[in-house]
């Protein structure tokens, strides 16, 4: 959902002058209030910084951290670094996709979840590692991964929250 | 001018020159698949490496954009070179089979056969639609989207823009959308894998009129030459 | 202290903000720091801090509560430091909030049940003094029952030059930077070195590219200068991608300012007055603290048009990665600050010569550039005194995988892998054996066990058929597979291969098939002699860096472990068992008790029984998710 007002859109673009340098923030800016680049936003941009919008287009489409389609509310990164792949990442992530209803990566039908790989988080001493919004679950067991995405379900807890890692 | 040496002859040119450019106007001749005069060079393809340098610290170099400097020591068709367009070529074909001017580049670098499963893939990126459509064009309706195994050519949110304007230049400049002949069924990857030299088309129907510019088998050993000729003509009246 | 920081436009000026700086670093009353990088966070480090900061507020104590960087035990985190004046310092590591109240409560005592190590002093390398914590009051400069860091074998061998500040100072503290010798080698580039003085030393301490090649610094500098055009620019890659690789996060949270200083140095030598901090999107953190750092060092006027007086100009913007491993190719690192896709360009022309905006270009990485003011200070000749006679200094590895100690370490060049693995690392737990050890990260290649005795330097790595690569230092043990470590690799470069040529776009893709295929027990030997062709028309064609070493993966792994391919072409086994299709779970008959722990997690359902029965397993509903395996206490899951 957006929330941002077209109007305030603007005022944010006007902070950035027409080069075509600033394409990269810019999106990066929008994909951050919007979750994701809405295709009227993309067309202001590219007559904004005059970049021809299959460039625009090109962009959004190179770089993992842009959707053109709107993401799930919580955003479920499971590490596939080679330190948690070899402490069994790989079935991490079957087990998300599974109990999120995704199949492999994407949003979930609910629009709850959107699952993505990472490659390294930087925790590799506690790997298996995943995050959900801000929390970061290391240590991870097949076993954990319900509990810990039924703590995100329906809104009952928002990115941010702190918990104790060691159980 | 600029000095440099291509397969040991000494050999000039024009300051800004690539080594491509260099070796067609000494009549060398390199593959190339992406490169299209008039464009710029682009060095997706890869077909034109060619050995720079002498060993031990040779390396292959794509000869469309790189830039002929003094003193360059060229080889166009070392076992390096040879080795490195054949496995190419290979993958060319295993990737769009259906392409006559890659199983043309095929057949005269020697690939004799292809070992990969075929993907029939329409687009091997080449990019020349796109540069076509910026630069000759000026219209820049179409270009490359996402990264890797999932970039292809689009148009801006699978839209047509409003930038195009129906030219088909695109068409014309694509290297894979002329399809090679079928003789029958294509059940192998490989058009000359083969080598069988009597030319398909004629095992597969009785009469047939062949509108394609000869492929590089058909020369080698179809109706071109003049025994094969000799023989269709007299088992076309033998019915 | 605001007012300190504006204008330092002397080394008067200097030393007055490192004095108060030291005030910080060595208060005079006990000070307690809480590691607070991103892997102290993943394990719990700000509800320990939160916890530190409620005792000392509700019971009023006098004490001062900081963060730090990476104190160096990665795999003890969450790590807390107990400074108490005139003692040793105290860690504690693996701490829960639970036990906050003890060890605060104990002061000035230690509690030595939880406590890790002590240190007695500190050495830095950029003054070569020595700090003694204990001021040689003879208090005592142990704690009973607890080894002093000097003894630990994790931290013997360590030379920290890069990581000299990492887990001491407070990195949003520009005071006690300074404090610690920060911005002292600007000073005395600026105003006693000529350009190309500064040039001359790092040629002359042999200093090489840290960011994976190991080009000689000097030279690429050297090449800079000797450019035509202008402006200059100088750029910090931190785009550090591979995975399981870290340093470069744990420089720009644990020390952001020595990555600034030493590019002002840098740029000062080449005559550049603008730099690009070009960081991954995925290091908020390590962005937060370069962003706050760059904004003190310019309060301060050690950025700006008029640098400690020297006349000097030069400013620093922080760029931010959009999630492409790609973009840590020089190249492709400039087409992305460009606004453009980071697809890589061919070299020549190399970007000291064309780099960002067509002008000549310094592309260094993190360590690279946090090594600079080192060698400013104490001089090429006693750099060049570390290392090998090729590999000059030191390198920063994130010592990860299947080892006891993993941990950010900072050891000679020189040094063993075997050494590395067992000394430092502490060894494969678990009662396993190391079967390898990767390197360079999806660019380098799998070092076996029996050749674990090769040094850790430049040349010895390639030899071996892998890189030194950026760091990352992975230790496998006898329960990896190797021909899932290759398809590992490829999967991750066919994932961020940019896709613009058609070697690396076509290449990978091809290679990933076939290693797929022997993994799942489909494969012939004709496979690995069509895996070589592949591998080396990828590595002879391709673009750039990603796809020329992209085959080495592959590479590697067939060189040493060929049997190991062979094993599941011919036997369709896997013998590490690993790969999915060659492996089955069954149920122990003897062993199972029937507690059906294992049944709720059976992702197929393939597994039943009555309670206190033996279960059984019906191998055509098996996904092969293991969790079985994970959850049962009696080890009555067998894999075959």
């Amino acid at each position: 959902m957006p929330t941002l007002e077209t109007a305030t859109i603007d005022e944010a673009l006007e902070q950035y002058d027409e080069r075509r340098a600033n394409l990269i923030p810019i999106l990066q800016d929008i994909q951050a209030a919007y979750s994701y680049l809405p295709e009227d936003l993309l067309r202001r941009v590219s007559r904004k910084l005059h970049v021809p919008l299959s460039d625009v287009y090109q962009v959004a489409t190179f770089y993992r951290c842009f959707s053109l389609k709107p993401r799930g509310k919580h955003v479920v990164q499971v590490c596939l670094g080679t330190a948690c792949h070899v402490r069994g990442g790989p079935r991490i992530l079957e087990r998300v996709s599974t109990e999120t209803g995704t199949v492999g990566l994407g949003t979930s039908p609910d629009m709850e979840f959107v699952v993505e790989t990472v490659r390294c988080l930087g925790c590799c001493g506690l790997a298996p590692v995943m995050r959900v919004d801000r929390d970061v679950y290391p240590s991870l067991e097949q076993s954990k991964v319900k509990v810990v995405l039924n703590r995100y379900r329906g809104g009952r807890k928002r990115g941010g929250g702190k918990e104790p890692a060691h159980g | 001018m600029i000095h440099l040496t291509i397969n040991g002859s000494p050999v000039q040119v024009d300051e800004g020159s690539t080594v491509l450019e260099a070796a067609r106007l000494y009549g060398i001749p390199i593959p190339t698949l992406c490169h299209a005069d008039g464009l710029t060079p682009y060095g997706a393809c890869r077909l034109c490496v060619v050995e720079v340098g002498t060993a031990p610290k040779s390396r292959l170099a794509t000869s469309c954009n790189t830039r002929a400097t003094e003193g360059l020591v060229v080889r166009t068709n070392s076992a390096r070179v040879e080795r490195a367009r054949r496995l190419l070529l290979e993958l060319y074909v295993a990737t769009s089979p259906q392409s006559k001017r890659i199983q043309d580049l095929a057949s005269a670098h020697g690939v004799r056969e292809c070992r990969y499963e075929a993907k029939h893939e329409t687009c091997i990126q080449c990019g020349l639609c796109v540069r076509m459509c910026a630069e000759q064009m000026i219209a820049g309706a179409i270009g490359f989207a996402g990264r890797g195994t999932t970039r292809k050519v689009a148009r801006p949110f699978d839209q047509t823009s409003e930038t195009c304007r129906q030219c088909g230049a695109c068409l014309y400049i694509c290297p894979t959308c002329e399809l090679r002949c079928q003789a029958g069924t294509a059940d192998t990857a490989l058009c000359n894998g083969c080598l069988n030299f009597s030319p398909p088309c004629f095992n597969s129907y009785d009469d047939a009129m062949c509108f394609l510019d000869p492929c590089h088998a058909c020369e080698l050993a179809g109706p071109f030459r003049a025994d094969a000729r000799t023989k269709i003509r007299a088992t076309a009246t033998a019915r | 202290m605001a007012e300190l920081l504006h204008h330092i436009t002397d080394l008067e000026e200097l030393e007055r903000v490192a004095t108060h700086g030291r005030g910080s670093l060595y208060p005079d009353r006990v000070k307690i720091v809480v590691g607070t990088a991103t892997c102290g966070r993943a394990a719990g480090a700000e509800d320990v801090l939160e916890k530190v900061r409620e005792i000392v507020e509700t019971k009023k104590l006098p004490y001062i509560v900081a963060e730090t960087g990476c104190i160096g035990w990665c795999s003890q985190e969450p790590l807390l430091d107990i400074w108490v004046p005139g003692r040793p310092r105290v860690t504690y590591g693996r701490v829960k909030p639970k036990q906050v109240a003890d060890i605060l409560a104990a002061l000035p005592e230690a509690v030595p049940k939880l406590a890790l190590a002590v240190m007695t002093g500190d050495d830095n390398p950029l003054t070569g003094k020595h700090a003694d914590y204990c001021n040689g009051n003879g208090h005592g400069s142990k704690v009973d029952g607890v080894p002093s860091y000097a003894e630990l074998p994790l931290f013997r061998r360590q030379m920290r030059i890069v990581m000299r500040n990492c887990g001491i100072v407070d990195p949003a503290s520009l005071e006690e930077y300074a404090a610690r010798g920060g911005y002292h080698a600007l000073w005395k580039a600026l105003w006693t070195q000529k350009p190309e003085d500064v040039v001359r030393e790092v040629t002359a301490s042999g200093l090489r590219g840290r960011g994976g090649a190991g080009f000689p610094t000097g030279r690429k500098w050297q090449a800079v200068r000797d450019a035509k055009g202008s402006p200059k620019y100088v750029i910090c890659n931190a785009d550090e991608g591979d995975p399981g690789a870290y340093m470069d996060r744990g420089v720009l949270e644990g020390d952001p300012h020595s990555v600034i200083e030493g590019m002002i140095i840098g740029g000062y030598a080449l005559g550049a007055h603008h730099g690009v901090i070009y960081v991954r999107d995925e290091y908020p953190l390590a962005v937060a603290r370069v962003l706050a750092a760059i904004r003190q060092a310019t309060r301060a006027d050690l950025l700006g048009d008029n640098i400690l007086g020297s006349g000097f100009g030069f400013d620093i913007e922080v760029a931010k990665g959009a999630g492409a491993f790609v973009c840590g190719e020089e190249t492709a690192l400039i087409a992305s600050i460009e606004g453009r896709v980071g697809e890589p360009h061919p070299r020549p022309p190399y970007p000291a010569e064309k780099g960002l905006w067509g002008k000549p270009t310094c592309i260094n990485n993190v360590e690279t550039w946090a090594t600079v003011p080192v060698i400013v200070s104490r001089g090429s000749e006693w750099f060049s005194r570390i290392g090998t006679e090729k590999s000059k200094g030191t390198k920063v590895f994130s010592l990860v995988g299947n080892v006891a100690n993993t941990a950010l370490i900072e050891v000679p060049m020189g040094i063993t892998l075997r050494q590395v693995v067992d000394e430092v690392g502490g060894g494969v737990p678990g009662g396993r054996t190391v079967k390898a050890v990767q390197t360079g990260g999806p660019s380098g290649g799998c070092i076996p066990a029996e050749n674990l005795d090769l040094p850790v330097d430049y040349e010895s790595l390639n030899a071996a058929g892998s890189i030194m690569g950026s760091g990352g230092m992975i230790v496998m043990d006898d329960h990896t597979c190797m021909v899932d470590i290759a398809k590992y690799f490829l999967g991750f470069l066919e994932d961020e291969s940019c896709g613009k040529c058609f070697s690396c776009r076509v290449g990978t893709q091809r290679m990933k098939e076939i290693v797929t295929r022997i993994a799942q027990g489909r494969g012939t030997e004709d496979d690995l002699d069509l895996l070589e062709d592949v591998a080396w028309m990828v590595q002879e064609t391709s673009l750039c860096g990603l796809g020329t070493s992209a085959p080495n993966p592959v590479l590697s792994t067939l060189r040493y472990f060929r049997n190991e391919y062979l094993a599941h072409i011919r036997d369709h086994k896997c013998p590490a068992k690993v790969c999915k299709e060659l492996i089955t779970y069954t149920i122990d008959a003897v062993v199972c008790n029937g507690c059906g722990a294992c049944v709720p997690l059976c992702s197929g359902g393939a597994i039943t029984g009555t309670k206190r029965m033996l279960h059984t397993l019906d191998q055509a509903k098996c996904t092969k998710c293991g969790s079985c395996l994970e959850t049962c206490k009696f080890d009555a899951i067998l894999v075959n």
